[in-house]
């Protein structure tokens, strides 16, 4: 009963949500914040929707195809599967967190500052449910605005080198992808990004697409080695914006390779695996090194989320290594369901940790680890939580962030046991950061007279902490609800891409 | 059955989660007895399910409780495998567990964070519970990790104290190396077999014993061996065996009361337990099942020695405990699951009785540990001194005690093995007997006996400990003493465990079948002992104490003064700690910051994207300089360009 109007529906409201709050903003901020929250909410109901009349494997749902500009055969074309739907929901999700979390940290123009969320939230439910190229790319560029007026507006000291940073590193790699496009255009006679799937292309125009979508899909997840834009943005954000960034900014690059790179260029991603897997490897290690020396906690969080993507990263393409198409083919299946997991995962635990530096920034202005120590003296309820969370950063089996870590694991041993070994490390190096943080932040004595005049979580923070602790365990006790929905388009996909394969040999 | 084992295991966490949650209006003794009735009844019944296994003619149970995740063919489920093995751990975790939480109403009396503990000991033992009940290595892989959360927890549960959250940090990282390895472990397996279920893995390992694996290169390794010796890393950090043991004496830092349940008596005792529930993997591997024997051996023998020079009391007993799980793991090394475990149930009783009477001491003399300052005490702590001396008896192993029938089958066990390493660690593991009665009187000496050293303030309030305290310590002797006399037939030289296939030999004759053979009962197995090295070195290992801490003190002084090197190494513990917290800690971070310094803020920052950035910006400010305004300026250059074009032109077409 959904079909046609469903996903244009979730991506129009928060916008005119958004033009709403703008539009009222001079009059009342109460009313700001009070319509905010009922758009982010009926938004995000609506999402659950989606979730729950989604049908697994039954192929792109919600289907709404339009034409938009004939003359060049674009077409507004929308539908969401296994892998675009849960996307969409976690969106609508952390949007409305954010909305909520808004409510009372945000003094300095808060319409302005809603407005822009709700405004990014449909852009970005558009970047997950646009199935035309030229909408994908509208939608993908567009979502950069609101982002760079929050990070700019709503920023720390540095905001300004970081919003440019941000901008110019992104939408570098986003024109070579628009290039690809054109390419693509031109031999599959629409932007239909469905049309771009299986399409015959030479290994050496693949290769040269694949090289294209790397640079705009790396830069925004981030791989190293382009990721110092991450740290600075995050520093720099508020603590909403942080939330939206780790949460659903760097899932959009993943999602890229899943959309884009394997099932258009499989030759070129299977020659240029060992890339990406050496990219991801890198990330994992170095990076988490890198972010166990960090002083600022959002620097910190901010590379451990670097870390995290690798996983992704890895489970996506250690995959033609790991027995892809071989009736064994169980490794890249784990491997590719544990990098799918992790991507939901890291938007709840990320989101979270964000959160949580954000509560204790809003107390006492500061970023600094060695500001702190001893808070749980005066904040246990929330000394509770950050330990929650920072387990589950360290992948401890029971929350969400083992799931993908250790299907990953298990995945790439079946490609080397080097890949696995090294991935592995993680466990050590994961859990040195994010527990010296919490040595450092929670633990010990009351640190100084600031630490001592902190007051415990006010009911609106518990609530959203514990949401979100909740969806933390959940999904580590029972990944089967994730798995189940997602899965069968995964399936689809490496059976897309080994028969490409097979076809090109 | 099945709802039986829901509720074992459901019980403990219900409790955990009411105490935890609910604290603050259920008051302690809400809290108390909440978890009393929850780990109580959890006790109950546990012994009901060793019970109806072991006499009552239970078929073993093996059962999934739910699908975690499926992914392509691998289904990874949470289930329950309750065997003979399993029901003992069952019992004997429960029942310490017990034990130690009526004990904790004493010992945590004036804490603020009484709830709390509560609340982290329930939990504890439901996740203790999950790992001796699972059916497959993923469940054990998460009660791994949630029994070393806890640990860290409790660890750090004095969360203001420095050296308690240095401790715990430190624990939790030295596990995580060890986990590393179990993990690793389990993908060999996962990979191979395309099943975690226990069940599964043993038949396809007894179809394809001789499977490869290629780890790098060509060259074909032995799948068990890579497995075994992967999980067995596992076991190391978690059993804390050399070099991983670094954390278990830190982790004193804890309550006494966890000292006692998880770091003696049940979470460092899963490594053993995983050996064991994995033996027919591990009889697949000899070169593995070496690895464990010396390492055991290693562990029992060099980490006695270090008890020796410890003067907290607490620390003594653990260096003990490293010790002892070194017999226990020697005795997996040959094959001698059956012992080990053994050693691992009667261990669990003496071990947490001594931790717990050395906690008992410890609040008596409010919080003080330092041997130094102790002294005399048996008079003013009777049933402390006294179940802590039987205590003592059956660690050292005095013929009649249960520690006594464990250990002697292991060194017999061992020393029947064939091979040099099997008489290496023989040795290693007879001498280990003198080291261990040397340090345990020592202990019983310098605290009961002797001088009165104690602070003047607290002799003033020193009395015998409530009965909260005591009635654990009564209830842990009596199995201290006597449970050997009973069991020790059946459970270690007879087929206990082998009667359902819980542990399963390849091997047609190990040292203990041998031991087995010659076993004509507990008497027999006593007067034996009469005719054996140990016994004599026991009896020596308390007259060197008796001598040295009673007798004649002065004596101290001339012994210790030409070992002085000796000393100085076993009060550094080998160094260890100085190699991973210089070397390996301070290494990595020099590393990390160096990280950060020249790969992220040099080269990819300040080379890559500023170093393009200004790059741009040069070449903009050069080309900037052509455009300068002047229209002559320009009106040149189009001349110029204009000739150059013609010239091109004239040139080609007079060469063409």
């Amino acid at each position: 009963m959904f079909d046609g109007w469903l996903l244009s529906l979730i991506i129009w409201l928060p916008i005119l949500g958004g033009a709403a709050v703008l539009a009222i903003g001079r009059r009342s901020e109460a009313a700001v914040r009070q319509v905010a929250t009922g758009f982010a909410g009926v938004t995000f109901l609506l999402s659950l929707a989606l979730w729950f009349a989604f049908e697994p494997g039954g192929g792109m749902q919600f289907v709404e195809k339009r034409a938009w500009v004939p003359t060049f055969d674009i077409h507004y074309h929308l539908g969401v599967d296994g892998i675009s739907m849960p996307l969409v929901v976690l969106t609508a999700f952390a949007t409305l967190l954010v909305v909520i979390a808004g409510r009372t940290g945000i003094q300095y123009r808060p319409a302005q500052y809603m407005g822009a969320f709700l405004i990014m939230e449909g852009l970005m439910i558009g970047v997950f449910a646009a199935l035309d190229a030229i909408l994908f790319y509208v939608f993908w560029e567009a979502m950069l605005v609101p982002m760079f007026l929050l990070i700019g507006i709503w920023g720390g000291a540095n905001r300004i080198y970081a919003t440019i940073k941000f901008f110019l590193y992104t939408f570098l790699g986003s024109v070579l992808m628009l290039i690809a496009f054109l390419y693509l255009r031109a031999q599959a006679g629409s932007f239909g990004i469905l049309d771009f799937h299986g399409l015959a292309i030479g290994l050496e125009a693949q290769i040269l697409i694949f090289l294209a979508l790397l640079a705009a899909f790396a830069v925004k997840v981030p791989m190293w080695p382009v990721h110092t834009w991450l740290p600075d943005a995050h520093t720099e954000a508020p603590t909403g914006g942080s939330v939206i960034l780790a949460a659903i900014t760097l899932k959009m690059g993943a999602y890229g390779f899943l959309r884009f790179a394997l099932p258009i260029t499989p030759e070129a991603s299977q020659e240029l695996a060992w890339l990406v897997i050496a990219m991801s490897l890198i990330a994992i290690v170095y990076i988490g090194l890198v972010a166990m020396v960090q002083e600022d906690m959002k620097r910190l969080i901010a590379y451990s989320s670097i870390a995290h993507m690798g996983f992704a990263t890895l489970g996506f393409f250690v995959i033609f290594q790991a027995g892809l198409g071989a009736d064994a083919g169980d490794g890249a299946l784990m491997a590719m369901t544990g990098g799918y997991v992790q991507l939901i995962s890291h938007g709840f635990i990320s989101a979270a940790l964000f959160l949580c530096v954000g509560v204790l920034y809003d107390r006492m202005h500061t970023r600094n680890i060695a500001d702190y120590g001893g808070v749980v003296n005066r904040m246990p309820i929330f000394g509770a939580f950050f330990v929650v969370f920072a387990m589950a950063n360290a992948g401890l089996p029971g929350t969400s962030g083992f799931v993908g870590e250790f299907l990953v694991i298990l995945g790439s041993f079946q490609a080397s046991f080097w890949y696995a070994l090294i991935a592995g490390l993680t466990l050590i190096v994961g859990a040195a950061y994010s527990l010296w943080l919490v040595k450092r932040v929670v633990f010990g004595p009351v640190g100084n007279d600031r630490v001592a005049a902190l007051q415990d979580l006010d009911g609106r923070e518990f609530g959203l902490l514990a949401v979100l602790a909740l969806l933390v365990l959940g999904l580590g006790l029972y990944p089967q609800a994730l798995i189940g929905m997602a899965e069968p388009t995964l399936v689809e996909l490496m059976n897309d891409v080994s028969a490409a394969l097979s076809a090109a040999r | 059955m099945e709802t039986v084992l829901y509720a074992i295991v459901l019980l403990p966490l219900l409790a955990s989660a009411v105490a935890g949650l609910a604290g603050p209006w259920i008051g302690r003794a809400g809290a108390h007895w909440v978890t009393i009735l929850g780990v109580g009844l959890s006790c109950v019944l546990s012994f009901w399910v060793l019970y109806a296994l072991a006499w009552g003619g239970r078929e073993v149970i093996d059962f999934t409780v739910y699908t975690w995740a499926t992914v392509g063919d691998l289904s990874l489920e949470v289930g329950f495998l309750v065997d003979r093995l399993t029901a003992v751990m069952m019992a004997t975790v429960t029942f310490v567990a017990l034990m130690v939480h009526i004990y904790t109403i004493g010992y945590m009396h004036d804490d603020p964070g009484y709830q709390r503990f509560f609340s982290y000991i329930a939990l504890f033992t439901f996740a203790m519970l999950m790992l001796v009940m699972a059916n497959n290595l993923l469940q054990l892989f998460f009660a791994w990790e949630a029994v070393g959360l806890v640990s860290y927890l409790l660890i750090g549960f004095w969360y203001t104290r420095e050296s308690a959250i240095f401790a715990n940090l430190k624990a939790f990282l030295v596990n995580r190396v060890g986990d590393l390895g179990l993990l690793l472990g389990i993908a060999v397996l996962a990979s191979a077999f395309g099943t975690l279920h226990y069940g599964e893995i043993f038949t396809a390992l007894e179809a394809d014993p001789e499977a490869t694996i290629n780890l790098f290169g060509a060259a074909e390794w032995s799948l068990a061996t890579v497995a075994a010796l992967l999980i067995f890393i596992g076991c190391m950090g978690k059993s804390a065996q050399v070099p991983l043991h670094v954390w278990l004496p830190d982790s004193m830092e804890g309550p006494t009361p966890i000292s006692a349940l998880i770091h003696a008596a049940t979470m460092v005792t899963a490594g053993v337990f995983l050996v064991a529930r994995l033996s027919p993997l591990f009889e697949l591997s000899t070169v593995a099942l070496t690895v464990v024997l010396v390492v055991g051996a290693l562990t029992a023998f060099f980490m006695g020695l270090v008890g020796l020079v410890q003067n907290d009391i607490k620390r003594v007993i653990a260096y003990s405990t490293l010790s002892q799980l070194g017999y226990m793991v020697a005795a997996l090394g040959v094959s001698a699951y059956a012992a080990g475990v053994y050693h691992l149930f009667t261990h669990a009783f003496f071990k947490a009785l001594l931790f717990l009477g050395a906690g008992s001491v410890i609040i008596a003399l409010h919080h003080e540990q330092d041997m130094r300052r102790m002294g005399g005490l048996a008079k003013y702590m009777p049933i402390t001194y006294i179940t802590m001396l039987l205590g003592t008896l059956a660690l050292i192993g005095i013929p009649g005690f249960s520690g006594f029938f464990s250990k002697d089958a292991i060194i017999e066990a061992v020393g029947y093995s064939a091979g040099g390493w099997a008489t290496l660690a023989y040795w290693l593991l007879v001498l280990g007997v003198f080291v261990t009665a040397l340090y345990s009187f020592r202990l019983l000496f310098l605290v009961f006996h002797g001088e009165e050293r104690l602070d003047p303030h607290a002799k003033a309030h020193l009395h015998e400990s409530p009965k909260v305290v005591t009635l654990p310590l009564i209830l842990l002797a009596v199995p201290s003493v006597l449970i050997g006399l009973v069991t020790f037939g059946p459970m270690a030289v007879g087929d206990f465990f082998y009667a359902d296939g819980s542990i399963r030999v390849l091997a047609e004759q190990t040292g203990l079948d041998r031991v087995a053979d010659g076993y004509t009962g507990v008497l027999g197995f006593m007067a034996h002992a009469l005719v054996t090295p140990v016994l004599y070195l026991v009896l020596a290992g308390i007259a060197v104490a008796w001598l040295l801490y009673i007798r004649r003190p002065d004596l101290r002084e001339q012994v210790t003064a030409p070992l002085a090197p000796v000393q100085r190494v076993l009060e550094h513990k080998y160094g260890f700690d100085w190699l991973y917290i210089q070397g390996f800690t301070g290494g990595g971070r020099a590393l990390a910051r160096g990280l950060a310094l020249v790969g992220e803020r040099w080269i990819i920052d300040g080379g890559l994207v500023n170093g393009s950035a200004r790059l741009v910006g040069r070449i903009a400010a050069g080309v900037r300089h052509a455009q300068t305004g002047y229209l002559y300026h320009y009106a040149f250059v189009m001349v110029i360009g204009a000739l150059l074009l013609i010239s091109l032109f004239v040139v080609r077409t007079l060469f063409a």
